[in-house]
């Protein structure tokens, strides 16, 4: 069994003058300190990449510069699924007794590090280098070409798809740490520049600073419980030139996995912690998940369905398209806001019942996926 | 082994793919290998130029300055005739579902294959 005992959290935005590992090392003692627990006690660091300060070891650098002489160290990059990858590994490492407590961090100063050219340069790479990149593609791009071809085969429309940028906007203004909190609506994600279509600057998430942390332990450390119940991969494909039809994508492979590893069902959900790098990704992954039918999960956001006070409330932080995403430690947020539900903490954002959240990562073009379920454990 | 086929991305106007002389796998990007079986040496052709939309993003904000001065450019990715998915550039009113046919133009200071629609 494992259980994650302390969250840390930064605000998500600009931090002048942070580095990645000041960034990372803000939200690991943030961690320790909500699991109450010392340096000495962690004995295992499992790190994700900085884009702005790449090495080839990462998790020692960070071990080094924060003080702390682990057994089992090292980093992991699957992109955006690096946080959910990180903690499978980290439950397996624990349940497994290879460690008592693993720290997982993620950080980067990804907005005031460098240029938002640099920055959308340096994820355009994950395209192919001689058969995508020469062509100018960048990661709108590919979601954009995943994205019209999900609308041609659902019905889904850019409206639909701009519902989801306001949902996570209202779920961002009531949290003092996200990167925006201006309230927006259909018809400004609408008139946003556009970007690549079918997807327009509102509709993509930001480039953001700010680090994110948690604790993964054999024992409880608190009374607040949160157990990983169980969690599954899949990894379909790199490159959308070679992505399988929408029918086929890792999303449904691996909570299929991960219904099967934990015998749970979607219906046992109450709290959804899902990737949100574009609209289009927060919208097919509901779907791909089962927490919508096909093309019907705009409609689930016009009627509430994943408001706060709705049956399945989402990303209540405001996902990384609002609270922001700063790399590895921007779905890492999506994790600390379910542990503050699911132990009664998320103040004014408190939804009624967090007793199982289901998590879900994408990296790369939907080619790398984890999905986790969390339990509450009185 | 065969000498491997220039493509456009060796500067040549030419669309490659390869096909496994074991299985039938049809593979677009190179490999000395199959990638559904692992048997040696895939078979070498070229591509007819034929395909159909199978989707499109235009993209209006690029990320380096020889990008930016082709923008708006509509990226494709296009099932052609022989079996396999590519990404190439296109018309900008190019829907799903169209058929195309592949020509190439600079872009970037390289050619890079563009589809137009079928007359």
């Amino acid at each position: 069994m494992s259980f994650i005992t302390g969250v840390g959290l930064t605000s998500y935005g600009k931090h002048e003058g942070s580095s990645s590992l000041d960034l990372m090392s803000k939200a690991a003692q943030l961690a320790l300190d909500d699991a109450g627990l010392k340096r000495a006690e962690i004995d295992g660091i499992l790190c994700g990449y900085s884009t702005v300060s790449p090495h080839i070891m990462l998790a020692t650098v960070f071990a080094e510069h924060f003080g702390i002489r682990p057994s089992y160290a090292h980093a992991v990059q699957v992109g955006g699924a690096t946080g959910l990858a990180m903690t499978m590994l980290a439950h397996h490492l624990v349940t497994s007794g290879v460690c008592r407590n693993v720290l997982v961090v993620g950080g980067e100063n990804r907005l005031t590090g460098q240029s938002r050219d640099a920055s959308i340069q340096a994820l355009a790479q994950v395209g192919h280098p001689d058969y995508e990149v020469p062509l100018g593609p960048t990661i709108p791009a590919y979601y954009g070409l995943v994205a019209t071809r999900y609308m041609h085969e659902y019905g889904v429309t850019d409206e639909d798809l701009a519902e989801f940028a306001v949902l996570m906007r209202v779920h961002a203004c009531t949290h003092p740490g996200a990167q925006f909190h201006e309230p927006i609506t259909v018809a400004d994600v609408m008139a946003s520049k556009p970007v690549a279509m079918p997807l327009k600057l509102l509709d993509c998430c930001p480039v953001s600073d700010g680090g994110a942390a948690f604790v993964i332990s054999r024992e409880r450390t608190g009374e607040a419980g949160v157990r990983i119940r169980g969690c599954a991969q899949a990894h379909t494909h790199q490159h959308v030139t070679a992505a399988p039809a929408l029918s086929e994508l890792g999303a449904e492979i691996s909570i299929a996995r991960a219904r099967e590893a934990t015998g749970l069902a979607i219906s046992d959900v109450r709290y959804a912690a899902i990737y949100d790098s574009f609209t289009i990704t927060l919208a097919m992954l509901l779907e791909d998940l089962g927490l919508a039918g096909r093309g019907e999960a705009a409609a689930r956001v016009r009627s509430g369905h994943f408001s706060r006070d709705g049956a399945m409330p989402l990303n209540t932080h405001g996902g990384l398209l609002s609270y922001g995403h700063c790399g590895v430690g921007g779905a890492m947020a999506h994790l600390v806001e379910a542990h503050l539900q699911m132990t009664g903490r998320a103040a004014n954002r408190q939804v009624k019942d967090a007793s199982i959240a289901l998590l879900h990562g994408d990296g790369g073009v939907l080619s790398s996926h984890v999905s986790m379920f969390l339990e509450q454990v009185r | 082994m065969s000498q491997r086929i220039a493509d456009w991305t060796k500067g040549e106007q030419a669309i490659i793919f390869q096909t496994c002389t074991s299985c039938d796998h049809v593979q677009y990007f190179h490999r000395a290998f199959c990638a559904a079986c692992g048997a040696a040496g895939p078979r070498e052709q070229r591509a007819s130029g034929k395909g159909m939309v199978y989707a499109t993003s235009l993209v209006c904000r690029a990320a380096t300055p020889e990008a930016r001065a082709h923008v708006p450019y509509n990226i494709l990715l296009v099932d052609c005739a022989e079996g396999f998915r590519m990404m190439a550039h296109g018309e900008n009113d190019l829907a799903i579902g169209d058929s195309v046919t592949a020509s190439f133009k600079p872009f970037a200071g390289k050619l890079v294959p563009f589809f137009t629609k079928k007359a």
